[in-house]
């Protein structure tokens, strides 16, 4: 019995190695000879074109319509908390974090208190960003109006 | 001689029978109770029984996504901050002992008082979640079921990122349920009880090689 079972086991390892082993070779082989839709090899870790169709989700940040307009906000917001404790758009926004979040740095404008004092950092006048930096929307004008947008806003 | 009483050997035989039925009864009366009672201790209704609960964190939760959302799927106070395997759990229960205590002191029974030690209680709690690597977060959240192509950029960027680098959700996830203590961000924040904000944003190998 013991030896019928030891050859039992043998014969299925046996088995087993030889039905896996062309499943390994093709493993290895991702292609299989076929084109991809974005035409590089599945193993392939340029992202370059899924990452343009990611961008797309959230539009890049919309031009500014005259020239003092503070930029839009280029996300959303929800549930981003700005109190005394805590300011959640520095979070990535101020100097510290901005390079690290690859984030627009709060612009050194922000940095003079009311007095004309220049500061090493916000200002607590500027402390409340949402209040002048909305986010962006396709809202279109509610009056039709002539006005022309300078070429000097960008 | 007349003798009513059955033979010492079926005396013991009955005494022992018996004795196994009042021992089973009992065991499953005793782990009903065990169990309701940890469920009990688990609701809503049982946190918010102490008015510290209700008056500050409840309020604070209120206004988060995981009190109000638009498919109405909710994450109650358990949900988060006990955890759902037994052992922790007992062991978070066990803890509990020590919040009970702090009742009784009235160690945070007015906004004041509390907003003193959110930075202590908040941190406790971050470290607890790092510990565990954020399950409570992962009992819905799993990072291997995300669909990321339904993610913002940002976020996919974001969350391979850290998964990548083995960072756990409360690294970056934090005061998404409740207001955050003071944290110095370095935006002119002078508070000396603020919390560092290396303490806040932990770094991680990714976040420091990036490109200076």
């Amino acid at each position: 019995m013991k030896i019928h079972l030891l050859t039992a086991a043998a014969l299925a390892t046996a088995l087993a190695t030889s039905l896996l082993l062309p499943c390994a070779s093709v493993a290895a082989d991702d292609s299989g000879g076929l084109a991809t839709l974005r035409g590089k090899p599945l193993s392939a870790t340029d992202t370059a074109t899924t990452d343009a169709l990611r961008k797309a989700i959230e539009t890049d940040p919309f031009d500014r319509d005259f020239t003092q307009q503070p930029p839009l906000v280029s996300h959303a917001v929800d549930e981003y908390p700005v109190t005394r404790a805590f300011n959640k758009c520095m979070d990535c926004h101020s100097w510290e974090n901005a390079r690290k979040e690859k984030a627009t740095k709060v612009s050194s404008t922000h940095f003079k208190d009311a007095d004309g004092k220049e500061l090493s950092t916000l200002a607590a006048r500027r402390y409340f960003c949402l209040q002048c930096h909305v986010p962006q929307t396709g809202a279109k004008p509610l009056i039709a109006n002539t006005y022309q947008r300078p070429a000097t806003a960008r | 001689m007349t003798n009513n009483h059955p033979p010492p050997a079926r005396q013991w035989r009955r005494f022992v029978s018996r004795g196994i039925v009042i021992a089973f009864v009992a065991g499953i009366a005793l782990t009903a109770i065990f169990n309701i009672t940890l469920a009990w201790t688990n609701t809503e209704d049982f946190c918010l029984s102490c008015h510290e609960m209700k008056d500050y964190n409840y309020r604070e939760y209120q206004n988060t996504t995981h009190y109000t959302n638009r498919s109405g799927v909710r994450a109650v106070c358990s949900d988060c901050h006990v955890p759902k395997e037994f052992l922790p759990k007992m062991w978070r229960k066990l803890r509990a002992a020590n919040e009970v205590w702090h009742k009784l002191l009235g160690s945070i029974d007015t906004p004041e008082k509390f907003a003193e030690k959110r930075a202590k209680l908040a941190q406790s709690e971050w470290r607890r979640m790092k510990a565990n690597d954020s399950q409570e977060c992962r009992n819905c959240h799993e990072a291997a079921s995300f669909d990321f192509s339904a993610q913002g950029y940002r976020a996919i960027q974001r969350h391979e990122e850290a998964l990548s680098a083995g960072q756990t959700c409360i690294d970056c996830h934090k005061g998404i349920a409740h207001q955050l203590p003071p944290i110095a961000q370095g935006i002119g924040n002078t508070d000396p009880a603020a919390v560092p904000l290396e303490v806040f944003r932990p770094a991680t190998e990714a976040t420091e090689a990036a490109p200076e």
